[in-house]
């Protein structure tokens, strides 16, 4: 066994700087220079300020916004910090209640044939995505509290509808902040 | 279930198998000390570590000497790190100001990331400093990976040489295995997820005030990196809580791909080693075959029950052509979801891009059931092979019970003491998975944790201790394991299922290696053909089915049949 200890302890601390800071913190500075944007979040800024990464989705409220789908990350939703899904079972009584309850509220407004994605959280509560029949549920809302006509947040949103790669790679989605951002630029939200 | 669907998984798999094979011939270079192609730069490092370690490479070491110094090194893998999250409150590296971990939940962590299983007890994100997260979970990362790989090298040896009492070097097959096989790969990937738009930085959040003028705290830190082995070292411990889910961790369809690629890669280069170390390529390709035949069926029963969705939601008007989205991220989808579900359960990666606490009653049943079988298909860096490995000798086993004649795989006699030793492995699984599983289920403290109930109350602990047990890491992440009974038992339940499952191996190997290979007579049961194959999937069903099936019954399967009585809890 004490013949052991010796290589034991030189591999174990040549690896932890190999392995553990050589190869973290090289990688660090040389995509800190090379691909800052992505290494650092994929962080968007509007006016200087940071507004969200392109990569997370964000809780949106208003009627002016396109709304993502719900959130089980943190205590309200969307919280970057704290990832997490709903991790409620299939049969379980407070999923079916949390749909029922967001469907009527969808129906309410008028909407008609709820996708999936309008009602259900994601695994990661920050999904940025929804689905295109999520987003022109929402078109109406949007035309009325922003003043506009429904073609022309519905020109907006079509912008915005992401394809599968070749047709084949990946799904078809709208980037919830994308598209919010395209909105305010171009069309003046009315005040409050 | 869409032609689409299935063309991304084609894709994906086909993927995995053109680079499994150069690999797995270039790994077979790497454990029998030839050069190779990284040699020229590698060489001088490799030996500058031999002679600062005080040991001579080509000396080799008995069964029993090789598996004290495996032990040894994880003990002092396992105590650093332990040491390294109590302390981290004091440590530099900690931007976010995080105080030292707690007892029960530092042995639950250093005991997962050593024995290869990675589980989640904590959030990434809320709990570990960037400190403890690169030279603590990285780096066990690495040499948990390298220890399956080192083990696997052993069970390739016991049929590749004849009548020899030396099994190798472990120091050797480590520094190997990390240096030339996980360690440039990890560089390839980290760069690949890199573009894809992983991030990699020192920072440990940024602020951002939505469009909506709420506070948003993005946290960030070296993903990237980790991510590479994390995938590749079938490790699974993810940066973020939501592990692969996260945008950050797999922002889109490519990233989801390598990652899927890249956990998959070494365990299917494997056979392929042990196909080019014994010296016939049919042998590996067999156990190959056999691998995707459970693998593939895997995932169409996933993919058909995802699809197919939960009717209680379509009753309360959802649309019913998504399927199951619940716990699902949009921008992968339902096939890449359902892939992803089967290859790291398969596997013993235990990274999710989906949460499988909220996929469907089969769905779900899925996963638990293939990290029972004992994560063979093609299972975690090394402890796959050597897993299937033992399943093949019990198959030959079977199989010379049916004609009456002593079993014998690749020119090895199995024998009694042989087949006790791989029932000793065989059984450690069910004896941690059952046992734990059934205590907890009558103690009010454990049972306070699950965050479901009725059958799939019983099924979040069922897959805990079946995901610990495997050293998978995957989890039915409802349960609140963060807890003094679940990081004590789920902890040593990795414990038994990584080293009271190799030690008997290592035995076994080292019986083996000390035989001297018999050639081939007429009455020799060829282990390469469909015969065998169909024997090997069989024994691997059967076993599985006969130590899980009442557990199961009572847990997912009643689960589907309530479903569909519309029954909820």
């Amino acid at each position: 066994m004490l013949t052991h200890l010796r290589p034991a302890f030189v591999i174990m601390a040549f690896f932890t700087l190999l392995t553990g800071l050589g190869y973290p913190l090289l990688f660090t500075a040389l995509a800190q220079v090379i691909l800052p944007g992505k290494a650092g979040g994929s962080v968007i800024t509007k006016d200087g300020a940071v507004v969200g990464s392109r990569l997370i989705g964000q809780r949106f409220t208003s009627d002016k916004y396109f709304h993502g789908r719900p959130s089980a990350a943190g205590a309200d939703g969307y919280d970057a910090s704290a990832s997490s899904g709903s991790n409620l079972g299939p049969l379980s009584k407070k999923l079916t209640d949390r749909v029922a309850a967001d469907v009527a509220a969808l129906q309410a407004a008028g909407a008609r044939g709820i996708p999936a994605d309008a009602v259900t959280t994601s695994a990661s509560g920050l999904d940025p995505h929804i689905s295109a029949t999520f987003a022109g549920l929402q078109v109406d809302r949007i035309a009325k509290a922003r003043g506009l006509t429904p073609d022309t947040v519905q020109t907006i949103l079509a912008r915005h509808i992401e394809t599968p790669f070749f047709g084949v790679f990946g799904e078809m989605r709208v980037n919830v902040l994308e598209l919010n951002l395209d909105l305010d630029a171009q069309s003046n939200p009315p005040v409050g | 279930m869409t032609f689409i669907g299935w063309l991304q998984i084609a894709a994906v798999l086909l993927a995995v198998l053109v680079a499994a094979r150069p690999l797995g011939l270039y790994m077979a270079k790497v454990f029998q000390s030839e050069r190779t192609l990284l040699s020229p730069v590698l060489a001088p490092l490799e030996r500058a570590v031999y002679a600062a370690a005080g040991f001579k490479p080509e000396r080799e070491q008995t069964w029993l000497s090789y598996t004290l110094a495996m032990l040894l090194f994880n003990a002092i893998g396992f105590l650093f790190l332990y040491v390294l999250m109590r302390l981290q409150g004091v440590l530099p590296g900690n931007p976010q100001g995080f105080a030292g971990v707690s007892p029960d939940l530092a042995f639950n962590t250093a005991v997962s990331f050593v024995t290869n299983t990675n589980w989640q007890s904590y959030a990434g994100e809320t709990t570990m400093s960037h400190l403890v997260q690169m030279t603590g979970l990285t780096v066990q990362n690495f040499l948990s990976a390298a220890t399956g790989m080192a083990l696997a090298c052993v069970a390739i040896r016991a049929f590749a040489r004849s009548g020899t009492t030396t099994v190798g070097n472990f120091w050797t097959d480590m520094v190997r295995a990390t240096l030339y096989v996980l360690l440039p790969l990890s560089i390839v990937v980290a760069v690949a997820f890199l573009l894809t738009g992983l991030p990699q930085t020192l920072a440990a959040s940024v602020d951002a005030t939505t469009l909506d003028g709420a506070k948003q705290t993005i946290a960030l830190g070296p993903v990237a990196t980790q991510e590479a082995i994390k995938q590749l070292g079938t490790n699974g411990g993810g940066f973020f809580n939501a592990n692969a889910a996260h945008p950050l961790e797999n922002p889109n369809a490519w990233s989801n791909m390598l990652s899927i690629w890249s956990m998959l890669l070494i365990a299917a280069a494997f056979p392929f080693t042990f196909g080019k170390m014994v010296g016939d390529v049919r042998q590996g390709r067999a156990l190959l075959i056999a691998m995707a035949v459970l693998l593939i069926s895997a995932v169409t029963i996933v993919y058909w029950a995802e699809t197919s969705g939960n009717p209680l939601l379509a009753t309360a008007g959802v649309e019913a052509t998504a399927g199951n989205m619940e716990g699902k991220e949009l921008r992968f989808g339902q096939a890449m979801s359902a892939l992803y579900v089967v290859v790291t359960t398969g596997l013993s990666c235990g990274a999710v891009n989906a949460m499988h606490d909220s996929l469907t009653p089969l769905g779900g049943l899925v996963p638990m059931f293939l990290i029972q079988l004992g994560e063979i298909l093609p299972g975690g860096v090394g402890s796959g092979l050597y897993g299937i490995l033992v399943m093949a000798i019990l198959t030959v086993f079977v199989a010379g019970l049916m004609v009456g004649r002593t079993p014998e795989y690749l020119g090895k006699k199995i024998e009694a003491r042989e087949m006790k030793l791989a029932m000793l492995a065989v059984l450690v699984l069910p004896l941690a998975i059952l046992v734990f599983t059934a205590i907890s289920a009558m103690l009010p403290a454990a049972l306070s944790s699950l965050n479901n109930a009725g059958p799939h109350g019983l099924s979040e602990l069922l897959y805990a201790y079946s995901s610990a047990a495997g050293n998978n890491g995957s989890a039915f992440a409802g349960l609140n394991a963060n807890t003094p009974w679940f990081n004590t038992t789920l902890g040593i339940a990795m414990l038994l299922g990584r080293f009271a499952y190799v030690v008997p191996v290592m035995a076994l190997a080292g019986s083996l290696m000390a035989k001297k290979k018999t050639s081939s007579s007429q009455g020799t049961f060829p282990t390469h053909g469909l015969l065998f194959i169909g024997l090997l999937v069989g024994v691997i069903l059967i076993l599985g089915g006969l130590q899980y099936f009442p557990a199961l019954a009572l847990g997912p399967i009643v689960e589907h049949f309530l479903m569909h009585a519309g029954q909820t809890f």
